[in-house]
């Protein structure tokens, strides 16, 4: 089965995007679809218990892996309304008493939009900028905390260029603050050793399937002590203590308890496999290619997650030409919009690089020879769109490019 | 996205990628688009003393369709008149191309490449004319 998986996923490199579901989660799904299939919240038969069971065991895998009580954990569809629910929540819960919220400005959509629908709503949001390396400034964000502040919300790892906040000394200055501390740890968690407790992390937003478990599951890790109360955003039973009603989906809860249990008991291996994967890639790239530009810090970042500027040459050009790998561009024209990518330009890229970045993801089930395959087709490609690229042959000639004047349309 | 059949035909086998010698007094450069916008279109032509574009070249810096447009606008060009060449219009590029509507900017940038290279050219047969 593992075997089968690896040969069929052979082309696929954008573990940041999702991950297909690891055998051995389904497996442990499986029998909740069938003669397990109850609803957990019935209290009056067995169907009700045995899948009550299961969602709770699931609760204390996903609460183990980050050092918490599963009675803090509370299931959502996915990270993007674990976020919602983590900073709206939080925010109209404390409304009367504090109105302001520090967020970061690489921050995921989900959550750069929640916190500007609570602008709209008269709070007030600082966004703190990021360094050249990605990294926010720590000074910068105990300067910003106001006696009115409600929450800091710091995501983990990046998804678009995988730098890792400082998470334990955010977390710090948060507490010595009187300040609850969330993170997006969507791309974090079961990727990197993350423990509530040490890092006096408030609420947590986890997602199923960044971890070989399904799409549609996800979880907010909510403290209970001392207490963060939210107001909740979906009404109904009272599920889930109340903060997010609705029937919980008992193979999903499993799914991504089973996906938790691995991923504890495997990180250290993974995490040392895919950092090794990091390293053959970036040296072929290296050995072969010159100006290749790697974003985001060089220390403070996960291994599974390279994004790469391969200066003078257009990244949506570059895909095409490497049209057997499934990678994710950083460039402009992939998207709707036309716009390089935010998280790019917030770290200083200049646009003519932003164009030219790639995000290639490591994960599980990713190979040698995959990473072999890779590099080649790239650096085969680089080579040949490079010589067909009027800003490489300027360079090339000493011209700098910066000095022409070009029309901007 | 998915591209055309044409344009992955131009982008996996170019047309006319190269250089001309820019300096000569019969060619004519054009250089249009910006980095910073995602595509640079570089187009230089061969003028025979008659006005017809003898050999056309092209770098591209840019997506798929942006390399693909650079190609066959150098195939359309080679061989005809000056005012020929000035007078095709993007819309036969994206026709010929299938171009979707979020690249049809592609075949407007090169467009304005033939045009910068006649311009390019016609420049310089003036001021040796002076």
């Amino acid at each position: 089965m593992m075997e089968q998986l690896q040969s069929h996923l052979a082309t696929y490199l954008d573990y940041q995007a999702t991950t297909p579901c690891d055998p051995r989660v389904v497996e442990a799904m499986l029998p909740y679809f069938y003669e397990k299939f109850g609803n957990p919240h019935s209290r009056n038969h067995i169907f009700g218990w045995e899948s009550e069971a299961a969602v709770e065991k699931a609760r204390e895998q996903v609460a183990q892996l980050i050092g918490a009580d599963p009675r803090d954990i509370i299931f959502t569809s996915g990270a993007t309304e674990s976020n919602n629910l983590a900073l709206k929540g939080v925010a109209k819960f404390y409304q009367n008493e504090k109105r302001h919220i520090i967020t970061c400005v690489t921050e995921h959509k989900c959550v750069l939009d929640s916190c500007r629908h609570l602008e709209q709503e008269g709070f007030d949001v600082t966004y703190l900028p990021v360094k050249q390396n990605g990294l926010i400034d720590l000074e910068l964000l105990e300067k910003s905390i106001r006696t009115d502040t409600v929450i800091v919300s710091i995501m983990a790892i990046n998804n678009e260029i995988g730098v890792v906040q400082p998470i334990a000394e955010i977390g710090k200055i948060c507490r010595a603050k009187g300040v609850f501390f969330h993170t997006d740890a969507a791309q974090a968690f079961g990727k990197i050793p993350l423990n509530v407790e040490d890092m006096n992390i408030d609420l947590m937003s986890i997602s199923g399937h960044k971890i070989y478990a399904p799409k549609g599951i996800g979880a907010l890790y909510v403290r209970r002590k001392p207490r963060v109360r939210l107001a909740a955003l979906i009404h109904g039973g009272g599920q889930e203590r109340g903060m997010r009603s609705g029937t919980l989906p008992t193979p999903l809860c499993v799914g991504l308890g089973k996906a938790s249990e691995i991923a504890g008991q495997e990180m250290i291996f993974e995490y040392a496999r895919i950092k090794g994967l990091n390293e053959r890639f970036m040296h072929k790239i290296n050995s072969n290619l010159e100006e290749v530009y790697l974003n985001g810090d060089t220390h403070a970042r996960y291994p599974g997650n390279l994004n790469i500027s391969f200066a003078y040459v257009e990244g949506e050009g570059l895909m095409m030409g490497i049209k057997d790998l499934c990678v994710s561009s950083g460039s402009a024209c992939t998207s709707a919009s036309l716009e390089p990518s935010y998280v790019l330009r917030a770290l200083g890229v200049d646009e003519e690089l932003a164009h030219t970045s790639l995000r290639i993801g490591f994960g599980r089930f990713t190979t040698e020879e995959q990473v072999d395959f890779a590099a080649n087709l790239i650096v085969k490609n680089v080579t040949k769109l490079r010589e067909m690229s009027p800003l490489w042959e300027m360079a090339k000639e000493g011209i700098d490019i910066k000095s022409i004047e070009w029309a901007h349309h | 996205m998915a591209y055309g059949k044409k344009v992955i035909d131009h982008f996996e086998n170019p047309r006319n990628v190269g250089s001309l010698d820019a300096s000569s007094s019969n060619v004519g450069t054009g250089l249009v688009g910006a980095p910073a916008c995602g595509d640079v279109l570089k187009l230089q032509i061969r003028v025979s003393d008659d006005g017809i574009i003898e050999e056309a070249r092209f770098k591209t810096f840019g997506c798929g369709s942006a390399i693909a447009s650079s190609s066959l606008v150098t195939e359309m060009i080679q061989g005809k008149t000056l005012e020929e060449a000035h007078n095709i219009k993007n819309t036969a590029i994206a026709q010929e191309l299938e171009l979707p509507p979020v690249k049809i900017h592609c075949s407007m940038l090169a467009e304005d490449a033939i045009k910068a290279a006649i311009a390019d050219y016609q420049a310089k047969k003036n001021s040796q004319g002076k």
